[in-house]
């Protein structure tokens, strides 16, 4: 597998990462040397064994799908590099 | 009582229930000891007034009666924590100025057992990294140093700024987290004890998350007593994680009765790597011996997936920080890039992640935004979790045969220096390959220092437990203390 420099330009849209065009053959490098490493993984036998998916067996817990902690606005906006009439801000979405 | 910041955990809370100490007393020679060590760059954000005031609140607790262990003991919390009205920024650009409106719930448990916090310790930026140079802080570096050499040396990561306070006796104890081995590689590189819990022992609610199915709390101590000590006011069920284990915890502490006779440790294998170092074949070699004349039966068992552990993390642990990652955009908290004209949303999304994140979170995201891309999610991720229950298998298996514990090296050599390593990502992810497994296992660990390099570095080994029963694993890790006797501290240069 060889990762091209379209390729990692494409993951790096994907992922929301702006990367400059002159940085991304050095990228697609550091891509095929990361993934050159984990190909080891095709030398395992896995026939019949499922992806883990937990490692301990318990289920995981559910609960009434209620409100059980609310009604704090300001708290939940208090972070908010730009906040207004309690609402988060950002540029416009939709033209 | 001089150098009060210099106690055990154990020390100071006997001291504070006899009343020859105070909280005061040792939060101040702590605070001192902290402003003095600023070259260390240890601790990202202090917190003297808050610590002054949960100090004098415990002098009060004890003086009333309600004296838990914890209560008193000056502590340093790993920048991961969310920590209420306290900077706590995951060593990150992208956290510039976040002060979380609540509290984690390890963090939390340890406040309200009375427990001082100093401040906010340094670390690698979203706990990614071997090394600690990943931080928006800059480097922290170890205490100790090699021969006569006065190159600063790395005090590992993630938790680096967590071992570096508590080998440099900044802090009694501090706060770690653990992915793929960042408590117990940074506590070998320093001379401390480390413990990783059974994933699911420690809540991780309030902790910045990183791979949510690797991660896990953990206390960074002087000694395996304290370790069990801390170890146990930071455990136990939290409804407000869903993996949190509904488990009583125990008393580890009296659970050190130092006696392994007729315990069975395993040795793997697949551990004596080619090229391991002869000093750390010799460490190792020693600690079993140790293990033995306490009375153990050494048994050598074979753990055959071991080598793909690393492989698989490196699928795993990006897969899950890309997803868990996705919620830095701008939007809610922390940094947002200046937009230029026109830029709509998706572009204040790409300039807030380019700007915010270090290039090692960066290259994971994007890896992990490879391996989970449609046509490859199976190719690799698929792959790399069934890779994991192998490896899960296979310490089943073991356990299955009797086997208690599983002694290896923590790390493949001693503390290496600042700036070696950085530039090969691969042969940095290397330095996790004793680690790992556990991770991936969901297992025990911890690491005990046993021994020194020839340039007088502290050198570290790990034992593995099965799922739950740290208290037997600490009691083991006791018993390797007592005989090991490791008591060397670093020449104060800083």
């Amino acid at each position: 597998m060889s990762i091209d420099t379209a390729t990692a330009a494409k993951v790096a849209k994907l992922a929301r990462i702006k990367v400059e065009e002159a940085e991304l053959p050095a990228l697609a490098q550091e891509f095929n040397a990361i993934l050159g490493f984990i190909e080891q993984l095709e030398e395992v036998d896995f026939e019949g064994v499922e992806p883990m998916v937990s490692v301990t067996p318990q289920r995981l817990k559910r609960r009434e799908d209620v409100v059980t902690d609310g009604d704090q606005p300001a708290k939940v906006l208090s972070n908010a590099p730009d906040a207004r009439e309690g609402f988060f801000s950002v540029p416009k979405v939709v033209e | 009582m001089s150098d009060l910041n210099k106690l055990t955990i154990a020390e100071a809370r006997d001291a504070l229930r006899k009343g020859d100490v105070t909280s005061v007393e040792l939060t101040e020679a702590c605070l001192t000891a902290i402003d003095a060590a600023d070259a260390l760059g240890a601790f990202a954000h202090k917190t003297p007034e808050l610590a002054m005031d949960r100090a004098k609140a415990a002098d009060a607790r004890i003086k009333a009666g309600d004296a838990p262990d914890m209560c008193g003991i000056p502590v340093g919390i790993k920048d991961l924590f969310c920590t209420e009205g306290v900077a706590s920024q995951a060593a990150s650009r992208i956290l510039e100025g976040f002060k979380p409106e609540y509290e984690s719930t390890v963090s939390g448990k340890l406040r309200d057992a009375g427990s001082v916090m100093l401040g906010k310790l340094n670390m690698d930026e979203f706990a990614m990294g071997s090394s600690n140079e990943t931080s928006v802080y800059g480097n922290a570096i170890n205490p100790w140093r090699s021969g006569n050499s006065d190159a600063a040396l790395t005090p590992g990561g993630s938790s680096g700024g967590s071992a570096s306070a508590v080998a440099a006796d900044l802090c009694l104890a501090a706060t770690g987290t653990d992915t793929g081995g960042s408590i117990r590689q940074p506590a070998a590189f320093t001379g401390t004890v480390g413990l990783k819990p059974t994933y699911g022992r420690c809540s991780r609610w309030g902790i910045v998350a990183f791979a949510s199915s690797l991660d896990q709390a953990g206390p960074m101590t002087k000694t395996v007593r304290d370790t069990a000590i801390m170890g146990a006011a930071m455990m136990g069920h939290d409804p407000k994680d869903s993996t949190s284990a509904d488990l009583p915890v125990p008393d580890f502490e009296a659970m050190l009765t130092g006696d392994i006779k007729g315990n069975v440790i395993g040795i793997p294998k697949e551990y004596r790597m080619d090229g391991m170092p002869d000093e750390i074949e010799k460490l190792w070699a020693e600690g079993t011996a140790m293990l033995k004349d306490a009375g153990a039966e050494i048994r050598d068992i074979s753990l055959p997936h071991t080598k793909y552990a690393l492989p698989a993390y490196y699928v795993i642990a990006p897969a899950e920080a890309s997803s868990n990652l996705a919620r830095y955009d701008g939007v809610r908290f922390g940094y947002r890039a200046e937009m230029a004209p026109g830029d709509g949303i998706t572009e204040m999304y790409e300039k807030t992640r380019a700007e915010g994140f270090g290039a090692e979170v960066k290259r994971r995201v994007m890896i992990g935004t490879y391996v989970l891309s449609a046509g490859f999610y199976d190719a690799y991720y698929n792959r790399a979790r069934r890779v994991r229950a192998l490896i899960k298998q296979d310490f089943d298996d073991v356990f299955a045969q009797g086997v208690d514990a599983i002694l290896t090296p923590a790390t493949p050599s001693a503390a290496f220096e600042l700036g070696k390593e950085v530039s090969d990502p691969v042969e940095m992810y290397l330095n996790d390959v004793f680690t790992v497994t556990v991770n991936l296992a969901g297992l025990p660990g911890v690491a005990v220092p046993t021994g020194m390099d020839r340039n007088g570095l502290p050198l570290g080994l790990q034992l593995i437990g099965r799922p739950w029963e740290e208290g037997e694993l600490l009691n083991t890790a006791y018993a390797l203390e007592s005989a090991a006797g490791f008591v060397e501290k670093p020449a104060r240069w800083w």
